[in-house]
């Protein structure tokens, strides 16, 4: 009955142009890569699947995964209760909004590559303002780069000063749309402090938290620059995450077959577990 | 279903004519269609709307005319925003067709239909002063700077708003706010103002004020002015044609008072009713009507009816609480609730299944949970078939 | 439940205020009985949503005394107040069921479950919300979200006050005098002390048995809705109740009759007060019919609103609403005026200055 107009897809080409040149063709790159097996010269030979099997049967490949779940539990299980704690005690109004929101924004605005040259040299043990500190005032032992503890403490807080803002910010977001009559209602009802926080609060945050989450696990799962500049993975594979581990297998070792293998792998829990997160936060909105 | 009300045009000229003479007189604005005194109309033929599988407007033809305010009648989700919408072309139709003018306008952006558009929240630019918010559509339009101000001025003038031209929005009241979008949507002289519950968030009185002088503000401006409420006695105060909305369907166009009178079907009825209509199931039989332990002789058209059932509808001021006349029909209800409001009073009590509301003049005591009797005029009742369609 | 005793009580937003302008609230003095139903009635910035979060103590006022059943609670917060409130916008919280936002006022006050059970049920049922205590709060319709509100406010049987702010603002009209009818029912049913307030008359009149009019932070009439009705104290009153207002014409007193136009108008009573200034007489549009001689005046406009017409005619500039019950005249016709006599009253100043009585 009604007329189709499909002149609505000439309009979507471009895009599908773009997404062809930066993704799709990219992709596809990888996929025939990790079917294939190649001593250089432009010869391939026929794979099959062998590459994915050996990869999930790796004792490193289960480290280094282990090792990128870690880190990211670790940073999501502090950045997102720190965040929200900061963005409960920042002022709602008045002359300290502007200046608690540029503060908070300041270290998202420096590059990564930056950070992890920064947290470096602040944490040498003997130059190093914090490293100094901590061996030669406190008298802790403290050497990342001889102590795996140290490293991993230091790229966790390292993450924690860069990103936590960004969980602050739009944690701030929510806070402040919810409209006064909220918590009058709620003194009125006399509810406690944690009812307010966990009836009124954090329902309302729930939409910009999942994006939060969502943004920082994708973020963390991925992260290669920071780490790389300030342990370099290391002592020993200690702080090698998935994707420097990746990195090392193709442009190291220059086993291209099986480092596609990995990055298609990677990609595929990247994007399971952010699936996951976004079906498993928003299920109650179905209802 | 398509209602065909008042359809030709205006001034009996062809749309050929119309568009040809009128719609692009100089190309001083292109693109815009420039408004002639009285010779604007709003046509929509048979115009849908829909969004997924869902329809939000079905079938719906009209002829919206200048001179008096069209009124869209009908509660929140009947489709009055959807139709204006489509009307102001801020959303496209899915089939049927917009004129204005007589011509074409429904692929036309809503940029170029030249039309205002006041919502029930203020919308003015918060960063600008009075005249600037009044001024900004015809700044964007190209108008000459001695134009802009005296149509800004005259426009203000009309609304009371002239010591106010330097402020911000933020710095006047909800009803000054109010009158800056109106004052917008008049110096700008579109081709049409659609009007969504602009006053429905004002206060009672200043609702009442602004009301009362809505009509003469548009009157004699020429262009077609569609005004949506949700609120019944709105549209009787304003008068013009009015068409009632239910469910995305307009089931009824008419002179207001007119379909107030004379519903066409049980849906306008009850949509055109506040306190809600009263309705019962009756029996006739010979030329009298029964319900539950009440009988009466029929008069006038309703002898005419084919025996059967029907479902029977009479507005709450026409059940009253004493008796008047010998011709009314006595009924015992249990009373619910009481209210009285100054010079009215109105009960709400059961009939058998039933929820019935009385509405009298003057003050009424009644007592809660008890039996009561009320007294309907006969000659006021409207009969409706099974199918819902008015019978008498 | 208590009685409120406004004592007193002055409010400024500003820290140090000099001219009387600068008080949000300027003198109000009020007694309101244990279990009444209550309304405060004005337009926006008259000062009522002020007084209203003083008596829930949501804001201390700058001079005077809040009392409830003659303790001092002025300087009380809102949740040791023992009070309920329901807001213009529906508060609800989102996450809970319907049923554990009706439990949540007594869960926070240790109230054992079983007696919650009962209470919530008991509300339930009066609010007709019976079927829908087990779905989520957040998926209701605002009329239902709102009903929600007023049963939390209503589910503790100890409240001193519960308060309404504006509760039908966002309710859609054919609903709004099913949830009108539904808080008088209920207010008949429990007997808490209720106020009300609101800029809606209809609102006001029909759920109080006691009506308060503000304007510019001072209470102009206390009554009953046919005294406001009937009697306004104030042309204001008289203006802000009844749709339309009641006419206020400027009139000339001379040998203690009052003159509108040249014509003698009989007033009610007998004319009080010898300082006489700004003298006007103000009778409904309810009250005035149209007959064969009269004042005489002209037709401009029209309304046919069903029930009856709106009158509004023009007599030497002055305009005057007219409710006409049977057939209106014609646009531009010449008509008489007859005002019912006891109804027919003066102002002075704005304030009424005729006795009741005498004629009728």
């Amino acid at each position: 009955m009604k007329k189709q107009n499909n002149r609505a897809w000439f309009f979507v080409l471009p895009v599908l142009v773009l997404v062809a040149f930066n993704a799709l063709i990219p992709m596809m790159t990888v996929v025939n890569y990790s079917v294939q097996e190649t001593f250089g010269n432009n010869l391939f030979f026929w794979q099959g699947l062998d590459w994915f099997e050996k990869l999930l049967r790796s004792d490193r490949f289960h480290a280094s995964l282990g090792r990128q779940f870690l880190f990211t539990g670790s940073i999501l299980a502090i950045e997102v209760p720190l965040g929200i704690i900061i963005a409960l005690s920042m002022p709602s109004k008045g002359f300290w909004v502007p200046v608690c929101l540029v503060t908070m924004a300041l270290p998202m605005l420096i590059p990564w590559n930056v950070v992890g040259a920064m947290w470096n040299i602040f944490t040498l043990p003997d130059i190093g303002l914090l490293g100094y500190f901590l061996n030669h005032t406190l008298g802790i032992h403290y050497d990342m780069t001889q102590n795996p503890l140290a490293a991993w403490a230091t790229i966790i807080v390292m993450d924690v000063w860069h990103w936590t803002s960004l969980v602050v910010l739009l944690s701030y977001a929510g806070l402040v749309s919810i409209p006064d009559a909220y918590y009058q209602a709620a003194k009125i009802d006399g509810a406690s402090n944690w009812a307010v926080f966990r009836f009124i609060q954090l329902p309302k945050m729930k939409n910009v938290l999942t994006i939060a989450i969502l943004l920082r696990f994708m973020d963390s799962f991925n992260i290669y620059t920071e780490p790389f500049v300030l342990t370099g993975g290391g002592p020993g594979n200690s702080t090698t995450l998935l994707s420097i581990d990746l990195v090392k297998i193709a442009l190291g070792q220059f086993d291209l077959g099986p480092a596609a293998a990995m990055s298609l792998i990677y990609f595929v829990i990247t994007l399971l577990v952010s699936w996951l997160f976004y079906t498993l936060m928003t299920k109650d909105d179905q209802k | 279903m398509t209602i065909w009300l008042r359809a030709g045009r205006p001034n009996n000229l062809p749309v050929g004519a119309l568009a040809g003479a009128l719609i692009w007189p100089g190309r001083d604005r292109p693109g815009f269609l420039v408004s002639r005194k009285n010779t604007m109309a709003l046509e929509l033929v048979g115009i849908t709307k829909q969004v997924g599988s869902q329809t939000h407007i079905k079938e719906t033809s009209l002829v919206l005319q200048p001179g008096h305010f069209n009124v869209l009648l009908g509660e929140t989700g009947a489709g009055k925003t959807s139709l204006i919408k489509l009307m102001a072309g801020l959303d496209r139709v899915a089939s049927g067709k917009i004129l204005m003018n007589g011509q074409d306008v429904t692929r036309l952006s809503t940029q170029k239909r030249n039309i205002s558009l006041v919502h029930q929240f203020f919308v003015n630019y918060p960063h600008m002063t009075v005249f600037e918010n009044i001024a900004s559509p015809l700044r964007v339009a190209g108008f000459a700077k001695s134009e802009i101000e005296g149509r800004v001025e005259a426009a203000a003038d009309v609304l009371q708003l002239r010591p106010f031209l330097d402020r911000r929005p933020h710095e006047l009241s909800g009803g000054q706010q109010q009158r800056c979008a109106l004052a917008r949507a008049i110096a700008k002289e579109s081709n049409a103002v659609f009007l969504d519950e602009p006053l429905a968030n004002l206060d009672y009185k200043l609702r009442e004020e602004l009301r009362d002088q809505l009509p003469e503000l548009f009157a004699g401006r020429g262009a077609v002015v569609v005004y949506a409420t949700s609120e019944p006695e709105e549209a009787l105060l304003l008068g013009g044609n009015t068409g009632l909305m239910n469910d995305g369907r307009v089931t009824q166009f008419g002179e207001t008072a007119e379909i107030y009178r004379n519903p066409m079907d049980l849906v306008s009825a009850q949509v055109f009713s506040d306190p809600p209509i009263n309705t019962a199931r009756i029996e006739k039989l010979g030329n009298r009507a029964f319900f539950g332990a009440a009988d009466w002789e029929l008069s006038g058209d309703a002898m005419g009816l084919q025996d059967g059932i029907y479902t029977m509808a009479i507005r709450p001021n026409y059940v009253l609480p004493v008796n008047t006349s010998d011709a009314f029909v006595p009924v015992l209800g249990k009373v619910q609730v009481a209210e009285l409001s100054g010079s009215q009073s109105s009960a709400h009590f059961t009939l058998g299944a039933e929820n019935w509301v009385s509405l009298s003049s003057g003050v009424h005591p009644y007592e809660i949970g008890q039996e009561h009797p009320f007294y309907m005029n006969p000659a006021k009742c409207f009969f409706f078939g099974p199918d819902g369609k008015r019978a008498v | 439940m208590a009685k409120i005793t406004l004592s007193n009580l002055r409010h400024s937003y500003y820290p140090n205020p000099k001219t009387a302008d600068d008080f949000a609230l300027k003198q109000i003095d009020l007694d309101w009985q244990d279990g009444g139903a209550y309304a405060l009635l004005g337009p926006s910035g008259c000062g009522k949503s002020t007084l209203l979060n003083i008596i829930s103590g949501l804001l201390i006022p700058s001079e005077g005394k809040v009392l409830f059943d003659n303790k001092d609670v002025t300087n009380l917060p809102p949740d040791q107040r023992n009070i309920a409130q329901v807001f213009q916008f529906p508060v609800i919280y989102d996450t809970m069921t319907v049923y554990d936002n009706l439990a949540f006022p007594l869960r926070n006050r240790g109230v054992n479950e079983a007696k919650i059970g009962e209470r919530v049920l008991e509300i339930a049922g009066m609010l007709e919300v019976t079927d829908m205590l087990q779905t989520r709060a957040s998926g209701l319709s605002p009329d239902n979200k709102q009903k929600i509100s007023m049963g939390r406010a209503l589910v503790r049987d100890d409240v001193n006050v519960v308060m309404f702010d504006e509760p039908l603002t966002v309710i859609d009209p054919h609903l709004k005098w099913k949830l009108r009818s539904k808080l008088k029912e209920l207010h008949q049913r429990v007997r808490a002390t209720m106020i009300y307030v609101t800029h809606d008359q209809t609102e006001a009149l029909t759920f109080a048995d006691q009506v308060v009019v503000m304007q510019m932070g001072e209470i102009v009439q206390i009554g009953t809705p046919v005294e406001l009705f009937e009697r306004p104290n104030h042309t204001f009153v008289g203006h802000f109740i009844g749709s339309p207002g009641m006419n206020v014409l400027p009139c000339e007193i001379r040998e203690g009759r009052a003159f509108f136009n040249g014509v003698d108008v009989p007033l009610e009573g007998e004319i009080r007060g010898k300082d006489l200034a700004n003298t006007e007489i103000g009778i409904r549009p309810e009250f005035i019919s149209l007959g064969p001689k009269g004042i005489e005046a002209k037709v401009r406009k029209v309304s046919d609103i069903g029930r009856h017409s709106i009158v509004e005619v023009d007599v030497a500039g002055s305009k005057i609403a007219v409710v006409v019950e049977d057939e209106p005249p014609n646009l531009g016709d010449t008509v008489f005026l007859i005002f019912q006599q006891d109804q027919t009253r003066l102002y002075s100043e704005g304030w009424l200055a005729t006795r009741n009585g005498g004629a009728s």
